[in-house]
This record gives structure tokens, sequence and C-alpha cells, in this order.
């Protein structure tokens, strides 16, 4: 079973992409489309197994609930085929699944399911509609080589293939040279991050001894006080390794100062970045620091680091988010946002409400994009919302589902339980998953917690000012559009509106249903995950327990985001106009992303080329070719110049230049070898 | 059985011979005489190539010590003699050298018109003198073989070249030779030493203290400038803009593996000393190469140039492995030389397919191709992938190795060489993006075919093998293995004899 999870989507990635030509367009998008769904329903099996398993192994989870260090994982492992194996290092393909496997499982094979068969109406018109296919499975099985990794380099792998297949998506539309550029960005961009990451495996590597993860994990506890020598100086080892690691999670999820690729990203196919970008690659960051708790957990500085790099990201790419135009783009900053909340939650050892909130996040933030596929398709592929505006009765089902979408984004819920203990929470995915990672970041009690806790809070705001900003761009009052494109506004086919559907689903309920196997009473998330992650009873209690005033503050961040992007679109819109040109200085900073772009162009890239140019054209050509080469040659010429003179053409004249050259060179070869011999 | 088990070195150094003489002796030179000529040197080389699996097949990889071993007295008692025997680190290089030959065969089949016999007799020498640096076990028929090299390499550039092909030529030979006159003296003094030069006996002796470094510089000086370590590689992006396909593939693929061949032969265990000493001043040379050269592939403008710079990056890996002077590092250093034989191998060939068809390299005169020839797309673009360093291809394993050991080592050297990681896919990304990707607006492409059935047997078994050595490259690495573990064994034993002497002076 957990091979055809595995490896159906890479039967049909070769089908589709090899034989896609022969095969014919409609029988690559059936075949791979219906391997997918095979791999996501065996994913929901395997899911179903761990979670109605969990219930009975309550007590077995609370025997080692006091234990916060490291407790061998149960999970399944299956040993492929020998891949690496020399020089003390010991390396098999295989197939881990634990609790936290399983999740991952769950939301890739899910949500690309779903993407596959949105595409099948989204690109039907596209003539290379087998290699984009092709490519969304190749993508699905790098993604679950990921997920299903036992060490280091496996989860490398599938790392750098989904970046790959990533690659290929964005620059789908290969003859857009906006496409290429965000391609190529995004590959480059990432592989900064990877720098890092395969440091930090061989960092790890060289202090725990083993790259397998839980030997390496089970070594962690000898690290106490280890330092380890790293360019200039000694340090913590942990604390390094985790650094470096860090560095490739913030690489691949798109955290601030390595951001600058995602929001280029959307320059792919809508699908895409509904799969990709939002709902599960980004998202591998996420489940790296995840799956490396336990070596994460010995480092305080990491975690800290972790903490403050995901609050500064979540407030930054919210502040981006306000302005933004293109309703891709304002989703994807969203998106930066949220994968800034989960790293949050991560840092301050909360990592199931950080799992919580990628497994919510991956449903809503996916029919969000989808919903923005469906607008987009309904508006002949124009995406600036400027030119949008007034087409809710057009797109009906779009629109209640882009609601239900934000809704759960923004986290809407009512709070029952604060009032009397015997009444649940009620509310959308968001409204738990969000609520959990902003209580632990206060309940945390330290500085990094408490500064995290006031940005993620005004994160919060912004999301739900842009969410509604977006809402009422798009589909509220009078239209903006050309009256051409208004009147063909059409909806989308049901092959693209099932998707939503089931995605809603998934945005309504899966918050509430599983709260309590990710953030519920620590007994039960013990149980859920089974030591595939660390669970700190202690955090998960210090959330529970604070003041009501923090439990409140998200839920009315998000009213009052709400009445002001009201007050901006509905009942005043002529404001955010003048609010721009009142502060135009301002407005550019956050419309130009803060200005990022500029300056690595200025720092980075510009420098690199011209270093190159002087290296070639300075270094290579001028140097080493005209001064050393050149001149040596010059020399030669000078020298053989003379010679020529000696030339006498007389016979014995050279007989006797030879004899006295190799009486010499016999001489001094007796000499020399007399010395050395 | 027997006597191809005693004489499988022979008969694969000394097979292109074979074809040679059946070549001379094709009468006439019309287009069938032509044609003719193809298949003979084709079969010969699928011949060798054959011979070069029995060998493997035959060898046995738990034996770190040489094997097929012939052993002749030829001139004096124990001075020169016809030694031939192979070990775990040279016998993938004659493997290497017999699967590319007939590539190169084919990718000449129709590019190739004019002075077909000479140019396959040069081939054919070309490549029993390659089998024979790898297969022999005399230093001076290694120095003999080793320069030969230059000679058929020297007429291929300055006969089938480009426009620049004399100059081209005449750089590649006068850089090589250079350097090879100072190891031609290396070799004379380690004679006097020991007396020999058996290269398995000269295994066993000890250089002095004092010579090592002397001669350990004199190798150096004709290694790095074959490798080609930054700065000595000027020579190299030149010669391969000129050389015709098939001898760029031939240079990237196996001649430049002779430094790297070089170095594990004879400086690691011969100069351990001088080696150790030694090993920051490559570092840094190696780190140079990885990311000035990387900068310098970033800007260029002709594409076999960018891939010609690119190799010295990638065999900037090579020398830091080596003398890494770990197992990881020397596996992962073999393992990227033929690895890197492979993909810049199949890089070069690519370019061929579309120069064949263009007659220009400048990287502005495509865009686009991949609308008109989506199989070509593909290869390239696993190709660029494996250059890169992509898991799941082969590039990527020899590259992890050996960062992993020189991480052990030194972890200044690591952090420097893995900008590589970064900057490989920068040039790679963006050579892809201007050639593949975008509009397909020149009039002149729009003609253009993609790859036809010969290039496609051509290509196809090189995607084939990219991939499965990424996934499985136990084959390559369990080959190695044992005669690396002895040489490194050996090697830090040495060096730790010397630590010990060290610490009683003290």
């Amino acid at each position: 079973m957990y091979h055809a999870i595995l490896f159906l989507p890479l039967i049909g990635a070769l089908v589709a992409g090899l034989l896609g030509r022969s095969i014919g367009h409609k029988a690559a998008e059936y075949l791979t489309t219906g391997l997918l769904m095979v791999s996501a329903l065996l994913s929901w099996v395997v899911f179903a197994g761990i979670f109605f398993g969990s219930g009975g192994e309550a007590a077995h989870g609370a025997e080692t609930a006091a234990d916060h260090g490291f407790m061998a994982a149960e999970a399944v492992k299956i040993t492929l085929f020998r891949w690496i194996d020399t020089g003390g290092l010991d390396l098999y393909w295989m197939i881990r699944v634990d609790t936290l496997t399983a999740v991952m499982l769950v939301v890739v094979t899910t949500v690309s399911s779903l993407v596959h068969l949105y595409s099948i109406g989204y690109m039907h018109e596209d003539p290379h509609r087998a290699r984009f296919f092709a490519y969304l499975s190749l993508f699905t099985f790098a993604m679950l080589m990921l997920v299903t990794a036992d060490n280091f380099l496996q989860m490398f792998f599938g790392w750098e293939g989904v970046g790959l297949a990533s690659y290929l998506l964005i620059g789908f539309w290969y003859q857009k040279p906006s496409a290429n550029a965000a391609a190529m960005k995004a590959f480059i961009v990432n592989r900064v991050g990877d720098f890092g990451f395969i440091l930090g495996i061989f960092a790890a590597v060289m202090m725990l001894g083993t790259i397998d993860f839980d030997t390496a994990f089970a070594h962690v506890a000898d690290m106490d006080g280890q330092t380890i020598n790293f360019l200039w100086g000694q340090w913590d080892a942990m604390t390094v390794i985790c650094l470096l690691l860090f560095l490739g999670a913030m690489g691949k999820s798109a955290q601030f100062l390595l951001h600058t690729w995602l929001p280029d990203a959307m320059e792919g196919p809508t699908p895409v970045s509904a799969l990709i970008h939002a709902a599960t690659m980004v998202t591998a960051g996420v489940f790296m620091v995840a799956r490396l708790s336990p070596m994460f957990e010995a480092s305080p500085t990491a975690l800290t680091v972790v903490t403050v790099i995901g609050a500064i990201t979540a407030f930054f790419a919210a502040t981006v988010g306000l302005v933004q135009n293109d309703i891709k783009r304002v989703i994807a900053y969203s998106t930066c946002s949220q994968l800034g909340y989960m790293f949050v939650a991560l840092g301050v050892g909360a990592y199931s409400a950080g799992i919580f909130h990628l497994f919510t996040h991956a449903f809503f933030k996916a029919l969000l994009f989808l919903g923005a596929g469906s607008v987009i398709h309904a508006m002949h592929h124009e995406q600036d919302m400027r030119k949008m505006g007034g087409i809710k009765n057009k797109v009906p089902v779009t629109y209640w589902m882009m609601m239900i979408g934000t809704l759960a984004l923004t986290g809407v819920g009512l709070p029952f339980h604060l009032v009397s203990d015997a009444l649940p929470n009620l509310g959308f995915a968001g409204f738990f998953s969000k609520d959990a990672i902003i209580e632990a970041a206060y309940g945390a009690h330290t500085e990094a917690g408490n500064f995290a806790f006031y940005l993620l809070v005004i994160a919060a705001l912004f999301t739900s000012f842009y969410s509604w900003r977006l809402v009422h761009l798009t589909f509220h009052g009078k239209t903006r559009a050309s009256k051409e494109v208004f009147d063909h506004a059409h909806e989308s086919p049901n092959v693209m509106l099932i998707p939503l559907y089931v995605l809603a689903v998934g945005a309504v309920l899966s918050g509430i249903v599983f709260y309590d196997s990710f953030f519920g009473h620590a007994d039960h998330v013990q149980a859920f995950f089974l030591g595939s992650i660390v669970v700190d009873a202690e955090i998960i209690d210090a959330a529970h327990h604070v003041p009501t005033w923090v439990k409140l503050s998200a839920t009315f961040a998000m009213i009052i985001g709400f009445i002001m992007a009201w007050w901006f679109y509905i009942s005043k819109p002529d404001l955010p106009k003048a609010l721009a040109k009142q502060h135009s200085g301002l407005y550019a900073f956050l419309l130009n992303k803060w200005y990022f772009d500029e300056l690595y162009d200025f720092i980075f890239v510009r420098p690199a080329k011209w270093l190159g140019r002087v290296l070639w054209r300075g270094f290579d050509d001028w140097f080493v070719d005209g001064v050393i080469v050149g001149g040596l040659a010059r020399r030669v010429k000078d020298v053989t110049n003379q010679v020529v003179r000696l030339q006498s053409g007389y016979l014995y004249h050279y007989a006797l230049a030879m004899l006295i050259g190799v009486a010499a060179l016999i001489t001094w070869a007796i000499a020399a070898g007399g010395l050395l011999g | 059985m027997n006597i191809i088990n005693n004489n499988i070195l022979s008969i694969l150094t000394f097979l292109p011979l074979v074809g040679v003489f059946f070549l001379l002796i094709v009468p006439g030179n019309d287009d069938l005489a032509k044609n003719n000529m193809r298949r003979i040197a084709l079969a010969t080389t699928l011949v060798t190539f054959v011979f070069s699996l029995v060998m493997w097949a035959m060898f046995d990889s738990t034996n770190p010590g040489f094997q097929f071993v012939q052993n002749h007295s030829w001139i004096g008692d124990d001075v020169i003699g016809y030694r031939m025997g192979v070990d775990g680190i040279s016998i993938l290089f004659i493997v290497l050298t017999g699967l590319l030959m007939p590539m190169c065969v084919l990718a000449s089949w129709e590019s190739v018109q004019n002075r077909v016999r000479e140019y396959m007799v040069a081939f054919l020498i070309l490549e029993f003198l390659m089998i024979g640096v790898f297969a022999t076990l005399d230093l001076a028929m290694f120095y003999v073989f080793f320069e030969g090299g230059l000679i058929p390499m020297f007429l291929i550039i300055g006969i089938w070249g480009g426009k620049k092909r004399i100059q081209a030529s005449y750089k590649f030979f006068f850089y090589t030779f250079i350097g090879s006159v100072l190891m031609l003296l290396a070799v004379m003094a380690m004679y006097w030493q020991a007396g020999t030069l058996d290269i398995a006996k000269l295994l066993q002796f000890e250089f002095s203290s004092e010579s090592q470094y002397w001669l350990w510089l004199a190798f150096f000086a004709s290694l790095a400038v074959k490798m080609p370590m930054w700065p000595f590689h000027r020579w190299l992006p030149e010669a391969h803009v000129e050389a015709p396909t098939a001898g760029s593939v031939i240079l990237a693929a196996i001649l430049l593996k002779m430094g790297g061949y070089g170095f594990l032969r004879f400086s690691l265990p011969m100069f351990p000393e001088a080696s150790a000493y030694f090993s920051n001043f490559v570092f840094v040379l190696s780190i140079a190469a990885i990311i000035i050269t990387s900068l310098v592939a970033l800007v260029q403008e002709d594409i076999k140039k960018l891939i010609a710079y690119s190799s010295v990056a990638h065999m900037g890996y090579v020398t830091m492995g080596i003398f890494a002077g770990n197992m990881l590092g020397i596996q992962g250093a073999i393992f990227q030389m033929i690895s890197h034989g492979i993909v810049s191998g199949a890089l070069f060939l690519c370019v061929g397919v579309i120069y064949d068809r263009m007659h220009t390299r400048r990287i502005d005169a495509y865009g686009g191709l991949v609308e008109r020839m989506p199989k070509y797309a593909f290869a390239f673009m696993v190709f660029t992938m494996a250059n890169v360093g992509l898991p799941g291809t082969s590039g990527f394993v020899g590259e992890f190795l050996v960062l992993m050991g020189i991480f052990q080592v030194n972890t200044w050297v690591a952090f420097g060489a893995a900008f590589g990681v970064i900057l490989s896919a920068g040039y790679a990304l963006w050579l892809y993006r201007r050639v593949i990707f975008g509009v397909l607006e020149k009039e002149n492409l729009k003609a253009i075919l993609d790859m036809n059935p010969r290039e496609m047997a051509v290509i196809v078994p090189l995607i084939i093998l990219t991939i499965f050595f990424g996934f499985y490259p136990a084959p390559i690495l369990d080959a190695t293995a044992a005669s690396v573990e002895q040489l490194v064994n050996q090697y830090q034993m040495s060096l730790g004899q010397i630590g010990v002497l060290a610490d009683v002076a003290h």
C-alpha cells in the first residue's frame, strides 16, 4: 500500500511525460488524475488507521507524557534499495510512515488529486497539457519522497525534486519571459537555502555520526555542551546544525530575506500556485523543522531564531499584502505570512500547532487559489483586481467558495468555550489553528514569544483586512471591468467546481474535527503523534491557560480588520486612493515589497555579473593570456630571433653545438643524479 | 577464457590499433569508402567497449591490489618494462573511455566529411593512448601514453576544428607540454632514487622527505594543467570552443580525468608528506576554481565556453576531494570524475546536435528550441540538472561525497565550495533559459528538426546512465571502494608515522 501511494504518481508522471504525445492529452489527464486519486484514497486509509488507532493508545501516550526528550517514534519503515554506501555512510532509499508523515500524505495527495482534476478544466485549451500533468505528478512524487524520508539525504532528494518540479511548472508557459525569470529566481533563491541545508547535513552527520533520523535523534542527548569547529570559531554543535538546516527551511518556505521568489512564482498557472506555492511545497520547511524537532529542541538559540524569523515574516508579508493589486499576489503574500505563523509555533515548541495550521491552511489556501483561478478563468485571464468588481452574481458558486476560504483564513469562529467549559468552540478551520499558534506564542512566556505574539495579532488584523479587501474588490461594488469582459464572465465548469466543494468541506471542518488530536489535551496530542514530533505538554497547557484577553485578541483583530475593509472599500471607496496619496512614501514602500528585489539585484546579482566579467576579460583574457602567456611568447620570439642569427648554414657548426649540448646534458644528469641518488 | 583473462588489458589497449590497420587498407576515398571507414571505426570502438565491460565483469572488487597484471622486462632488468594492471582506481576510466568512443564516432558520422580516414585514425590512436594511460603500470610507459595523447588531440583540433583552430591547438599543446616536461624530470629523479619505474614497486617505495616536495611540485605542474586547475585553465575554453564535437567530448570526459588519475596514482600515495603539506594550497585553488570559474561561466556568450568553464568548476570538486585524503572525499572525487565524464560528454554532444544544424555556438543565436525540439529539450534538461548536481542524477552523488569528506577536514573549504551549489544553478539555468525557452522567433530556427535516430542512439544511453547512477551509484562506488580504502589507509598511516616522528623530535 505504501509503495502504491508513493509510486503511482511517478508512474503517472513517466507515462504522461514520455508517452504523452502518443497516448494523447485526454489519456494523460485521466491517467495521472486517476492514479493520484487512488494514491489519495490510500493515504486517507493510512491516516484513518492512525487517527482511530490513537484513541485506544491514549494510555500508552500518557506514560511518556512527562518525557520531553527523545522517544523513538512508532513508524512503519520499508527499505527499498541501497543508495550511497561508502566510507561509513550507509544509506538506503526508505519509506517511513508515522503520524507526521501520514498527515502530510493526506495533505499532499488530497490537494494534488483535486488540483489534477481542476486542471483538466483550467488547462483545457493549453497545447501542452500532457506535459503539465506529467510535471504535476512528478512534483507529487518528489513531495511524497520528501515526507516519507527516513534520512537527511532522501529528504534532500525530495527537497530538490520539488524544487525542480516547481521550476518547471512556474516556467510552464515558456514563451513568457517573466515566467522564465520567475522560474529561475525560484530555483536559485531556493538553492541559497539549500546551501545551508547541505552544510547542516554535513555538520549533523559529523557530530551525530549518522545520516538516518532515529539514530541521529538518539545521539542528540550526548550533544549537550558539545562544540563544533565551524569557520572561525567553536560553537555549540546543535545550534550550528539547526541554524544551517533552518536556512534551508527559510528558502523553501519563503521566509523573510529568502521570500522574494514566492510572489514571482505566481507566474505559473494558477493550479500550480494552489498545489505547490500554497498547500504543499512551501510547507516543506515547516515539515522539516517538525520532523527534526528532537534536534531543534536541543538548541534554544535556534528555536528563538525560528520564532523571530517566523514572526517577522508573518508581519512583513501581511503588510505587503495590504496594497497588492494582483489577486494571486495577495494570496501569495498571505501564504508567506501564514507560513510565518507556522514557524512561530515551531519556534515556541508547539510543533503540533504548527503542523495543525499547515494541515488546515492547505485546505483553505488551496481553496482560495483555485477560487481565484476560477475568477481569472471567468475574467479571461485578467488578474488585476482593479479591473474586476461586482461579479458576485456572475460566478455565484465561486463567490461562496471564496467566502468560505476567506472566513477560514481570517479565523472566524465563536469562542463558546470561554463562556462555559461544557460548550465547544465553533468556527472555521483557521479559527482553531491560528488561535492555537497565537496562544502558544503568548504561553511560551519568553521574550521571543511575546514579540511574536504582538506581531501575529497585528498580522491577523492585516490578514482580515486584505482578505476582505480582495473579496470586496473582486466581487462587490460596481464593476470596473470592460463591458465585454464583464458580459462574458461565466461560472466555471463542474470539473473545476467539484474540487472547490471538497476543499470547502476541509476549510470548514478540518479545524473543529482535528483540534483535539493536534492541540487538545497534551495526552491526546501525544497519543496521536506517537513520538513522530516532540510534544511538549507544558507549552500546550500554558497555551490553554493564557488570559482571556489573549484568547480573544485574534478574534478582535479579525473583526477590526473586517470593519476597516468594509469602511475602505464599501462605504467610502475613495478613501484608499486618498490615503495612498497622503502617505505616498509608505504606499510605494509596501507596493514595492519593501524594495527587496531592487536591493538584492543591487548587492548580489549585478556584482556577480560584474565580477564574472572582470575575472573573464580581466584575469583570464588580459592577465593570463595577454600578459603572462603573451609575454612569454614575445620573450621566446626575441630569443629565437637571436638564435636565427646563429644559423650559419655550415653543418659542422650544428654538429659542434649538438655535441656541446649533449655533453652538457650528460654532465648535468650525472651531477644531479649523483646528488639526488 | 584464460588467454583473455591474462591478456585482457593488452587486448583492450591494442584493439583500436587493429581498427587503424583496417582503416588504412580501405581503398578509395568516395562516399562508399567513407561510410566503410565510419563503420570500421564504430565496430572497433564497440568491440573495445564490450571488452572493457568484460573486464569489469571479471574484476574482483574486493581485491584492492592490481589485477590482470602483465609484467615483462623490456629495457634493463627492472627499469622499464611492459607492465599492465588495473585496480579500482583505474578500471572505471577504461570503461568510460570504451563507452564514449562509439558515441564520438556516431557524433562525427555526418559532421565530419573531409579526411574521414585520417580523422578516424586519429581517434582510434587516441583511444589506444587513453586506455594505455589507465592500464599501464610502468611510469615510463605512462609518460609516453600521457604525452602521446597530446598529438592526436592536437591534430583533431588543428585540422577539424573551428575558425581559430590553429591558435587553440597550439595553446593546448604548449600549456600541457610545458607542465609535462617538469613531470619528465620528476620521473627521471624518481628512477634515480628508487631504481625502477615499476609503479607497483614505486608505490611501496618511500621517497625521502626533501625530494617529495620537489617531485610533488613537478607532477603538480603537469597534472594541474591537465585537470585543469585554476589558474592553469586558460587553454581549456579555447580548445573546447574550437574542437569538433567529438574532440570536446573526449577532452572533457577523458583527457581531463588523466589529471585526477595522476594525483590519485602518484601524488597522494607516493608523496604523502608533500600532499599533506600542499593540501591547503590545493584547497584554495579548488575553491577558486569553483567560485571564480562559475562566475565567469555566468557571463559567457558561447555555449561551449560556458560548459568548458563549468567543467573547470566541477574539476575543483575533484581536486578538493582527492586531497581531503579520506574515504568520502576520494570516493566522491572518483565518482565525480566518472559522472562528469558522462554528463559533460553528453552536454557537448548536445551542443553538437544544434551546432550541426545551425553552425553557430552563440547563445543569442538560439531561443525557444523547445517549440520545435521537445526531445532535445528534455535531454538537455536532464544533463543541465545533472550539471547543477540535482539529487537523483549522477552529478549529485560525487559532489555530495566530496563536500561531506571535505567538511570533516576543513569547514572553511566546505563552506566556500558549497557556493558552487548556488552558482552552478545560476549559469546552467541561465543557459537553458536562453537556448531552450522563450519564443521561437528567429527565422532560421523555425525549420530546425528534433534529434534523429542516430543522435537519439547517442544521447538516450547517457540519459539512462545519468539517472541510473543518481539513484543507484553502487556499481561505481563498490568497484572503487577496496582500492580507495587501501590508498586512504596507507596515506593516513604514512602521515601518522610522520606525526609520531614529529612528536618524538619535540
